[in-house]
């Protein structure tokens, strides 16, 4: 492909780097940006980016394994947007995105996320276990089959096969039958949803996804969706419609409120604890939802909620999104977003960082190991706050 | 492997020092028009002992030594002009310590412009520094190296005229400091040491700045601009001058730009006003609004078109839009006030000969004894007529500002030889004496200021 070929190539030469981009909407630091925050090299800006792909694309550099990583790990927060104040802000992300594409065209990826989609093509997850043993979470749970319920719960990828956030899919289910919501699961039927794949721009394959979903849902007769995590609720919601998916879709902190604030969901029991809310990106700077989970957590008798510095739309990425939380091309180090964000709930005095998304739940249950801090910072995501507030646990 | 890299990594660790192609082309450039140069090795340091061990290292294998911090002067400073390394100095990003009765923080050289407002926001809401109109990631050492100016100028002049002290990575790898700190007190004063003055201004041309003391200033609870506009650019000097008669504003700005066409050719004020109280804002306005402008509004030559609480950080790298081309640069210069007229209209001049819409600026420096007038010429980056057409104007400028009686602020290498030509025999002797002095290998940032050819 050539610079003529490329979809922006009337737009990103139009970045300045000036590295607006760099910074959370309260100015506070540069290292908002995830990659950047990681590795401190320009390169790692989204500036930097835009800069090596367009030279890329005009032949003044060569791709390399090294340029890929620098592509793919872009967890796609959003924070860049939000940030640059030029007109063509909007765009930035499929500039990248695109980019992407391209190598994953061409078959020049980084091995691991070669294996991530390869996995999502050949079991409809990420970590290539088998498609017969998504619906095993669910076992020993009286959480029933979709059959024409009124809401589907769909519990995603990590929910279904990371040991602790099926947990939280467990509980969450517990949580929306003690509300006596009648809704049903899809089990080994489930499908991935896709939202990575597109991140990591493999259309082909996002396509298919969204189309096998749109059809299996269509013929299930299913009208309303909530889910567990972010990343679904984003592609349900943004993606779905242009295939003929438009499903009435939530996040699961979304139907939690309502639930309480109707008097569904008895949350009397309360929970004692100083709590901090990272906000996840897909749910915050995608879908500008920022207020759902904390309206569920400061209805809760008992917990005292505190800010980080950097909440709503200028919070730092866990580090997961953008297929991250497999790949792993932002790990291993304390600058490792997720370390600097389990740092800082701990310095303003947290006890609980709580989550809203299976992702960032599995990052932080590793930055907070790493950081040495399990007796001081406990992860929780808001569905097992509110188990406990509502005596189940 | 490179002994060189290894050595590098050895200091810095292996994640900060790169000679992937990638990073060797990201660091070659400058956001201007200047052309790009590849260094050999990108690493970024963490401490004053890491920057120390690799200026070592290069004076010892004589490798040049490019250290960057925003990169955002456009003038092309921070290229590595003769290959070697880029030194990426904005992990060093602490904020050591802010006192506030002596009104000074102590920081290292690569806190950005936007975290130490906001720093100070949060943690010392009575104190503020002077915040250069550059993108907020331009860094503290990066603004004092090249002389800049913030929005405290009109009252208190360069910023790097608010130093208290210096700590230096010395060519030679020595690590000096400069001011109170030297002698083990606090950081609460430059003065009255024997003044080396050997730093400031030389673009890192003699040194690394590694921290810095920078004075702070009272911080009021109610800031915000006011826009007073005239059509006759002969009124801005004698306005400016009335206005810092007055020693009520922060920041006076003067400026005409051709985009939105409505208002090609008006000259616009913007006037910051800082108060405490309701009360204080109040006399303020009537001394500056009524008092000192009133004349120009009841003739009908100037109009008030209000005033707005709160001021937004500088959205400069807007201009780079304007031709939908993510470019543009600009000569600076220091120049009287008295020269504003004929720097608006041969700038202006000049910016419609290169078909590009012109844009003016000039900054009160001092209680009008300067002004920091710029000529901003917007270019598409992916069009190379239009950058050469940029270039050539920048070129122009240059020129232009030395005819006209002024100083180039921060030239690149075009400017920079203008400056060298005309500079006192006797001066640029004593210059070349104190580059040799202490960088007798050339290592620092050569191509830059290169007296001693």
């Amino acid at each position: 492909m050539t610079l003529l070929d490329y979809k922006y190539a009337d737009t990103i030469h139009r970045c300045f780097r000036c590295g607006y981009c760099k910074f959370p909407v309260n100015w506070m630091d540069v290292n908002n940006c995830p990659a950047y925050a990681r590795f401190r090299m320009e390169t790692y800006s989204c500036g930097g980016r835009l800069w090596l792909i367009r030279a890329w694309l005009s032949g003044e550099i060569d791709w390399s394994n090294h340029l890929a990583e620098i592509l793919y790990s872009c967890t796609a927060c959003k924070n860049c947007e939000v940030k640059c104040p030029l007109r063509f802000n909007v765009d930035i992300l499929n500039m990248i995105i695109a980019a992407k594409s391209e190598m994953v065209e061409s078959g020049r990826i980084p091995s691991s996320v070669k294996e991530f989609l390869e996995n999502i093509q050949r079991q409809g997850n990420p970590y290539g276990h088998s498609r017969v043993k998504r619906g095993e979470w669910m076992e020993g749970t009286e959480i029933e089959p979709y059959q024409g319920h009124d809401l589907l719960y769909y519990v995603g990828c990590v929910g279904s096969y990371d040991d602790r956030a099926q947990e939280v899919a467990r509980m969450l289910g517990k949580v929306l039958q003690k509300a006596r919501v009648s809704f049903g699961v899809l089990g080994n039927d489930e499908n991935c949803d896709g939202n990575e794949v597109s991140k990591l721009g493999e259309e082909t394959l996002f396509e298919m996804l969204v189309e096998e979903n749109v059809a299996q849902f269509k013929k299930l007769g299913i009208q309303k969706v909530v889910t567990l995590s972010p990343h679904s609720y984003n592609a349900m919601k943004n993606d779905y419609p242009r295939f003929n998916g438009s499903f009435d879709v939530m996040h699961y902190t979304q139907l939690l409120k309502s639930l309480i604030s109707d008097g569904r969901l008895d949350v009397s029991a309360g929970f004692d604890a100083v709590v901090t809310y990272h906000d996840p990106c897909f749910l915050g700077r995608w879908n500008n939802e920022y207020e759902a989970a904390r309206n569920v957590i400061t209805a809760i008798p008992g917990i005292q909620l505190i800010e980080m510095e950097r909440n709503r739309d200028s919070t730092l990425c866990c580090g997961g999104g953008g297929g991250n939380f497999y790949i792993d091309l932002l790990g291993g180090s304390e600058r490792s977003p997720a370390r600097i964000r389990a740092r800082e709930a701990h310095a303003i005095g947290a006890r609980i960082l709580a989550v809203a998304c299976p992702n960032c739940l599995t990052m932080f249950e590793d930055a907070v190991k790493a950081e040495g801090l399990e007796e001081e910072l406990v992860v929780r995501d808001v569905s097992e706050i509110v188990a406990e507030a509502c005596g189940i646990m | 492997m490179d002994s060189i890299r290894q050595a590098l990594a050895e200091i810095v660790g292996e994640e900060h020092v790169s000679t992937h192609p990638e990073e060797l082309y990201i660091y070659s450039f400058d956001l201007g028009t200047t052309e790009p140069h590849r260094p050999d090795y990108a690493v970024s340091p963490r401490t004053t002992e890491e920057v120390q061990g690799i200026v070592k290292l290069a004076n010892k294998e004589k490798i040049p030594v490019v250290p960057l911090g925003g990169g955002l002067s456009l003038a092309g400073i921070a290229v590595p002009f003769k290959g070697g390394i880029c030194l990426d100095l904005k992990r060093m990003d602490s904020i050591i310590e802010v006192n506030e009765k002596a009104r000074y923080a102590v920081v290292e050289c690569g806190v950005s412009q936007a975290r130490m407002c906001s720093y100070l926001e949060k943690h010392h809401p009575s104190l503020t520094h002077s915040e250069p109109g550059a993108p907020g990631s331009a860094t503290v050492g990066g603004n004092i190296a090249i002389h800049g100016q913030g929005d405290l100028a009109q009252p208190y002049g360069f910023n790097s005229d608010m130093v208290n002290g210096l700590e230096v990575v010395l060519p030679t790898g020595e690590v000096c400091r400069f001011g109170s700190c030297a002698i083990g007190a606090s950081w609460f004063t430059l003065h009255p040491l024997p003044d080396l003055g050997l730093f400031l201004g030389w673009g890192g041309t003699t040194g690394i700045i590694t921290k810095i003391s920078l004075r702070l200033f009272p911080r009021k609870r109610i800031r915000g601009v006011g826009l007073f506009v005239v059509e006759d650019e002969e009124l801005v000097p004698e306005i400016m001058y009335k206005l810092t008669q007055t020693q009520m504003a922060e920041d006076i700005i003067a400026f005409s730009q051709a985009i939105p066409p409505l208002v090609s050719g008006v000259q616009h004020f913007t006037i910051n006003l800082a108060a405490d109280s309701e009360k204080e804002l109040e006399f303020k306005q009537e001394i500056i609004w009524d008092d000192t402008l009133g004349e120009y509004i009841r003739s009908g030559a100037g109009g008030f078109l209000g005033f707005s609480r709160g001021l937004d950080r500088p959205a400069v790298s807007k201009t780079s839009d304007w031709r939908k081309g993510g470019g543009f640069e600009y000569v600076g210069s220091i120049m009287p006030i008295e020269k504003y007229p004929e720097c608006y209209r041969r700038g202006r001049e000049i910016s419609e000969r290169h078909g590009i819409p012109y844009t003016v600026l000039g900054r009160c420096i001092g209680i009008a004894h300067a002004m920091m007038f710029s000529w901003t010429y917007a270019f598409n980056r992916a069009d190379a007529e239009t950058v050469k057409q940029a270039r050539e104007a920048l070129h122009e400028t240059d020129d232009l500002v030395l005819e006209l009686g002024g100083t180039i602020w921060k030239p690149g290498l075009y400017g920079q030889k203008l400056v060298i030509e005309r500079l006192d025999p006797n001066t640029l002797n004593l210059m070349k004496k104190v580059k040799q002095l202490l960088d007798p290998n050339g290592i620092m940032n050569p191509g830059n200021w290169e007296v001693s050819q």
